[in-house]
């Protein structure tokens, strides 16, 4: 039988000590994981890009749900170990889950510290730790008041700068005279804080707190001096201490932390801890680099390996936030027996600084530009002597031994051990052996497989050149395809930062999001129009001049430079009315084509531009509006006759499809979307190739998505059951309005869905009731502004220049 | 005959648009730029005939509707990896009235 291994505590460091275990020796131990948190394992790193609005929860999964079905973990989300009992060996959790262990290991992580002020507990008194603290600050947030960050550290920082870029206004409190004193100087410190000011953010520093005012909710917050500023919301960023509660409670060897040896080990022979919560040699750790040198020990140990120790190295510390570059690593007080080397530059607004002792750089900190990090930092790991190159040494790397060298020059003449990635503890040779041995080609590919760059992000370029390297020009950088040339940010980005940064016109992004061009391109525009009119339905005033004149103009450009007209025919249906409307129009315009489409709809082909008005006025007066044939947007609801006529109809499909047709027709979508509505499994409508189709069964209705029937052909994949005509409905204008706002400009749903995945659809859509109906109320919402016929706009006079020329002077002859 | 004729006022086109200009020789396409700056091209893509008039007008150039070739307006040429051009007609803005080159109108007319 397989050993039983327990871990309590899902976070990033056991997180790692698993993913090593599995890599060794995958099937020796049955695992079980209690985690407090309702969650799977995230990157806690990166919390503060989701506070910013950068990041979405779901890019910071480290591991999915996916990956402990693979592994056969049993995870407990939301389970909190109340007691572990030694002599029977089991652990028990608040909500009386028992489970028995061979080998435990204690993975709990650390709480924050709360200073111990009145007013400490009151509501709106929050602290930074987990992905619960992020959305409570978020929700806080909303109301754009005041918000007063004590803790003037890195965590401190990052959660002020993402309460700024959420609209709040910000007050960081520090009690000692800089920011960020335990990694930087007292310079670099006023850089930073300089750089915060500038920002909005308003910094006080020796500044100490003396009690959070307030009656129920938080009002303010008063100093030692008795001076006080008001606060809607007060974030406490002091620092963390370990959680040891349980480990004090089972008795085990606790300090300040949980006591264990160079191999994890505690007191207790069967019971191992690792992580924030531990002392090693009377240090504790909060830094992510070294969590992850205690999970690889760990992992040796669970597999019997007794050799490998924990050893604490100098770890560098890098800023997360957006647009502030700062690096510090090891020791930088000064000293007699040190020297140092600074390089200042003002107005670049550049500071760096070399601490040396005995010719071997012992620290250093570096501000605004930081590429040469990594490079002092390896130097220092190795203690390289720098006696040769001392004249240059603060230039970087760049300019040793001459002319400056091509960045990617400087990356090759990295050491083999130089590390890159620091926050996973991945050095190049890893980074180049993995590319070459597993034939990585992109940077996805080198973070899934060696985690470097996989973090914090911040040696992204790092490990692009090293791809650059290995590759050659076969490396096609473009692992986040930016979304054009005027543009490094991908779709996924420029969509998040509209929201994050509320970017509300099309001029404005560009200008925020730094656009290459002054006005874009034929990529771009139409792009960022849709996302500007998703986004701020009803607020968005449509740009015509960034659409593609199919959608400009409200009909299909053909290759003459004629134009195609097909009226709408709700579900398929017409009449006899119709019918005469449309025969009168294609004779009094002189009409070539009349041609039936492949979505039940008639198409009038080979009318002149200046006409188009004429034939939209007729077509209206006899009750049809635009088809939107043209439309990136809801186009055709193709139904077949169902139980109206049909022998095996069990449903009414035609009623469905016109019911459908009326309530989604305007809406603005990523790429054009069809959909079709079957009375029976027979399924006349073809609605399994659709991108939404809908197959009538005796009890009810199965709705289909994401088929395809052009360049490529794919079947629909099912997403769910609806018992009624209004479930059914609800359900596809929730899915629409998820395909509206995650889709790529032009990806039509089935490749939505082919990168997003069924799970998270099917997560948001079907299993989960509030949000689906949370998709809905945004569709029905944004639907107001939709629903508008473009064509009787321009029938009375909207855009009227489109349709005549600027001036006329004769008409063109035939030669003779 | 004069050099120049009128055509329109400034206002009469939308900014990042096009308006055209009939004549015996065949449509011409007047621009208007985000930045106010106004020029004027054959109203046909060399490649398929597009009318280049109803594409998107972005910084000095335009991408034709049909196919998404790209003309720099300034000096008709097309642009990244597509060879080709397409002509140039000369404009003169005086108090924002448009006048064209008459003798573009008549290039072919004889």
């Amino acid at each position: 039988m397989k050993e039983k291994l327990v871990i309590i505590g899902n976070g990033m460091a056991p997180g790692r000590a698993l993913e090593k275990l599995f890599e060794t020796d995958p099937d020796r131990y049955e695992v079980v994981i209690f985690n407090a948190e309702p969650r799977v394992n995230y990157d806690r790193i990166m919390l503060s890009p989701v506070l910013s609005g950068e990041k979405s929860f779901d890019d910071i999964v480290i591991h999915g749900d996916a990956w402990y079905i693979q592994h056969g973990i049993t995870l407990y989300k939301g389970c909190k170990v109340e007691t572990i009992d030694r002599v029977n060996k089991t652990v028990s959790s608040v909500n009386g889950i028992t489970e028995s262990y061979d080998r435990l290991v204690i993975a709990t992580g650390s709480v924050p510290f709360i200073i111990p002020v009145p007013g400490a507990n009151l509501a709106g008194v929050v602290t930074y730790r987990d992905l619960d603290d992020v959305n409570t600050m978020m929700i806080a947030a909303k109301s754009k008041g005041r918000a007063v960050v004590i803790g003037g550290g890195l965590l401190g920082l990052e959660a002020a700068a993402g309460l700024n870029e959420q609209g709040m206004d910000v007050t960081v409190v520090h009690v000692q005279p800089t920011l960020m004193e335990r990694q930087l100087d007292p310079a670099a410190g006023y850089l930073l804080g300089e750089s915060m000011k500038a920002r909005g953010i308003k910094v006080m520093t020796s500044a100490n707190t003396r009690q959070i005012l307030g009656d129920k909710r938080v009002t303010g917050v008063e100093f030692a001096d008795g001076s006080t500023i008001p606060a809607d919301l007060v974030v406490m960023a002091v620092g963390i201490r370990p959680n040891v509660a349980l480990a004090k409670t089972a008795e085990l060897a606790v300090n300040r932390g949980i006591v264990v040896d160079a191999q994890m080990r505690t007191s207790d022979a069967s019971i191992y801890a690792l992580g924030e919560c531990v002392e090693v040699n009377g240090a504790t750790f909060g830094l992510v680099a070294p969590l992850y040198d205690m999970a690889n020990v760990l992992a040796a140990q669970l597999c019997g390996d007794d050799k490998a120790t924990f050893t604490p190295v100098a770890t560098a510390t890098r800023l997360k936030v957006t647009g502030v570059n700062l690096y510090s690593a090891g020791d930088f007080a000064e000293g007699d027996d040190r020297e140092e080397i600074v390089l200042r530059d003002a107005s670049a607004g550049v500071y760096k600084r070399l601490i040396l002792k005995d010719d071997r750089i012992i620290g250093t900190v570096l501000y605004g530009d930081t590429g040469d990090g990594p490079w002092f930092y390896d130097m220092l790991k190795r203690s390289v002597d720098t006696r040769e190159m001392r004249d240059t040494l603060i230039f970087g790397q760049n300019y040793q031994g001459g002319a400056p060298l091509d960045p990617t020059a400087a990356v090759a003449a990295l050491p083999d051990e130089a590390e890159v990635c620091g926050c996973n503890g991945i050095c190049k040779s890893k980074i180049t052996g993995a590319i070459t041995a597993k034939g990585l080609t992109s940077l996805d590919d080198v973070r899934a497989h060696t985690k470097a760059s996989a973090s914090c992000g911040s040696c992204t370029g790092l490990v692009e050149k090293l791809l650059l390297l290995t590759l050659g020009d076969s490396y096609n950088p473009a692992a986040v395809q930016p979304m054009c040339k005027c543009t490094d940010l991908g779709h996924d980005d420029v969509r998040r930062l509209i929201i994050a940064r509320e970017l509300r016109s099309i001029p404005q992004l560009m200008q925020e999001l730094e656009w290459k061009t002054s006005c874009g391109c034929a990529k771009c525009r139409p792009a960022l129009n849709y996302y500007m009119i998703a986004t701020w339905p009803g607020e968005y005033e449509d740009d015509g001049q960034s659409r593609f004149i199919n959608e400009r103009v409200h009909a299909n450009i053909q290759k003459d430079g004629t134009y195609s007209v097909v009226p709408r025919m709700w579900g398929g249906m017409t009449s006899p009315n119709e019918l005469r409307a449309i025969a009168d129009v294609a004779d009094k315009f002189r009409i070539p084509a009349v041609k039936v489409t492949g979505g039940q709809r008639i198409d009038l082909l080979g009318v002149k531009k200046e006409d188009l008005p004429g034939v939209w006025a007729d077509l209206n007066a006899a009750g049809m509006v635009s088809g939107a044939a043209y439309a990136k947007g809801l186009r055709t609801v193709k139904t077949c006759v169902g139980s109206d006529w049909c022998r095996f109809g069990t449903q009414d499909s035609t009623g469905l499809g016109i019911r459908l047709e009326k309530f989604m027709w305007g809406s603005w979508t990523p790429a054009k979307v069809k959909m079709a509505v079957s009375g029976c499994p027979r399924n006349c409508a073809e609605a399994t190739c659709k991108d939404v189709g809908v197959i009538c069964v005796d009890s009810g209705y199965d709705i289909v998505f994401a088929g395809a029937a052009g360049l490529d052909i794919k079947g629909t994949e099912p997403l769910c059951h609806a018992d009624s005509e209004d479930e059914a409905i609800e359900i596809i204008a929730a899915l629409t309005q998820l395909y509206r706002e995650q889709g790529r400009y032009l990806e039509r749903m089935y490749k939505w869905l082919k990168r997003v995945g069924m799970e998270s659809i099917q997560a948001a859509i079907v299993r989960d009731l509030t949000k689906r109906r949370f998709y809905y109320d945004r569709f029905v919402f944004s639907q107001k502004f939709a629903q508008v016929d473009p064509w009787q706009e321009r029938v009375n006079g909207k855009d009227a220049h489109e349709f005549a020329a600027l001036a006329e002077f004769g008409v063109p002859q035939a030669a003779e | 005959m004069e050099d120049w004729v009128e055509i329109g006022r400034i206002e009469q086109i939308p900014r990042r648009g096009a308006r055209c200009v009939t004549t015996p020789v065949g449509r011409i396409a007047v621009f208007r730029t985000a930045e106010d700056k106004l020029y004027a091209i054959e109203d046909r893509c060399p490649h398929k005939g597009g009318p280049l008039s109803q594409g998107i007008v972005h910084g000095a150039q335009v991408t034709c509707p049909l196919h998404n070739w790209v003309f720099s307006l300034e000096t008709g040429e097309a642009q990244g990896a597509d060879e080709g051009r397409v002509r140039t007609v000369p404009l003169n803005v005086i108090d924002g009235r448009i006048y064209m080159a008459a003798v573009a109108m008549l290039a072919a007319a004889e």
